[in-house]
């Protein structure tokens, strides 16, 4: 039960692990080329495990920044997860408080995505949620492995662009099936117009923040709202 | 190499923190149904913010064209998806697009 578990949350992952091959991929051969150690490389996919991170990491390491700024950045771009964390919370919350640690370790986007993905048709245990964060996980680190030893051998942007919109694809597919009713429906279009205002006209990444928080905030007020009548 | 190690370590930790910190506090807790009812938005709402600005933007700029091949490729995996509900067919006809354009370019 518990590893066929695991084994049905392992498929699952299979469209994220087709994403983080080639960006994981993309991230080692990036870090290679800033001159860190292949050991280096592979120890910050392993303890991070944030996409946008390391590579913001990695450029400002090129650019010869501090130590602190650099934490800081990574800080504020993976401040987002702050959100998706606690709007797990309700899912999570008859699973074995041990397993807990290690599924927030591997809180990610795409985890996030297709773990609401999940839920919104049936309950889902914390093996199958262990196995398809693993899974990705695993994905992830073996991208950046494989980057850090051959991504100075060959580049195809092409090939890299196409096997990175598995993401996005998968971000599509997931919003779709979760605009189950009309309200979420307005407010993911409401969200998707202020994340572009936000992206366009404020530096750094808090345009997902500010963006999740508006709209959450604006749905229950307008909820209220109409019962007020 | 033992500066870059430190500073991963950093990493590691102001990243685990947000993490882990709400699943944490709020799993013990009685969540007050205004809170349910806010984090119920959550997803749909980050997950337009991270599609829409990766999809319509080249450097920090509109891009609305033909040859903006993720634009493209989003228009169709959106009709797809919502026609058929098939992840696996959804992400394989979007990555087929963006190849096929990619090379048209």
């Amino acid at each position: 039960m518990r590893s066929a578990d695991m084994a049905e949350g392992a498929k699952k992952a299979i469209p994220i692990v087709l994403g983080y091959l080639p960006l994981g991929f993309a991230y080692g051969a990036l870090a290679r080329l800033a001159g860190l150690d292949l050991a280096l490389i592979v120890l910050m996919s392993l303890i991070v495990f944030a996409g946008s991170g390391q590579f913001i990491s990695v450029s400002m390491l090129a650019a010869g920044a501090g130590g602190a700024s650099i934490v800081a950045t990574v800080f504020l771009v993976n401040l987002r997860h702050l959100l998706m964390s606690a709007s797990l919370s309700p899912y999570f919350q008859n699973y074995p408080r041990r397993s807990l640690p290690l599924l927030a370790f591997w809180l990610t986007d795409e985890n996030y995505a297709m773990a609401c993905g999940e839920f919104r048709n049936c309950e889902r245990g914390h093996h199958y949620m262990l196995g398809l964060f693993g899974t990705s996980y695993t994905g992830w680190v073996l991208g950046g492995v494989l980057g850090g030893l051959f991504g100075g051998f060959f580049s195809s942007a092409n090939a890299a662009m196409t096997m990175e919109y598995a993401l996005y694809a998968m971000f599509i597919f997931l919003l779709v099936i979760q605009m189950t009713e009309r309200k979420l429906f307005l407010a993911a279009s409401f969200s998707g117009a202020l994340s572009l205002l936000f992206y366009l006209y404020i530096p750094g990444s808090w345009y997902i923040i500010l963006a999740t928080v508006c709209t959450a905030t604006m749905g229950v007020s307008a909820e209220r709202w109409k019962e007020s009548f | 190499m033992e500066r870059i190690f430190l500073i991963i370590l950093g990493m590691a930790a102001v990243t685990y923190v947000p993490r882990f910190l709400p699943l944490y506090v709020l799993t013990r807790l009685e969540i007050p149904k205004i809170v349910i009812d806010w984090l119920r938005y959550v997803p749909v709402a980050v997950l337009a913010a991270l599609i829409v600005p990766g999809i319509i933007t080249a450097n920090r700029q509109v891009y609305i064209a033909l040859d903006n091949s993720y634009l493209i490729a989003s228009l169709l995996a959106f009709l797809i998806a919502w026609r058929t509900k098939n992840m696996m067919f959804t992400v394989t006809v979007g990555m087929g697009v963006v190849l096929v354009l990619q090379y048209l370019n």
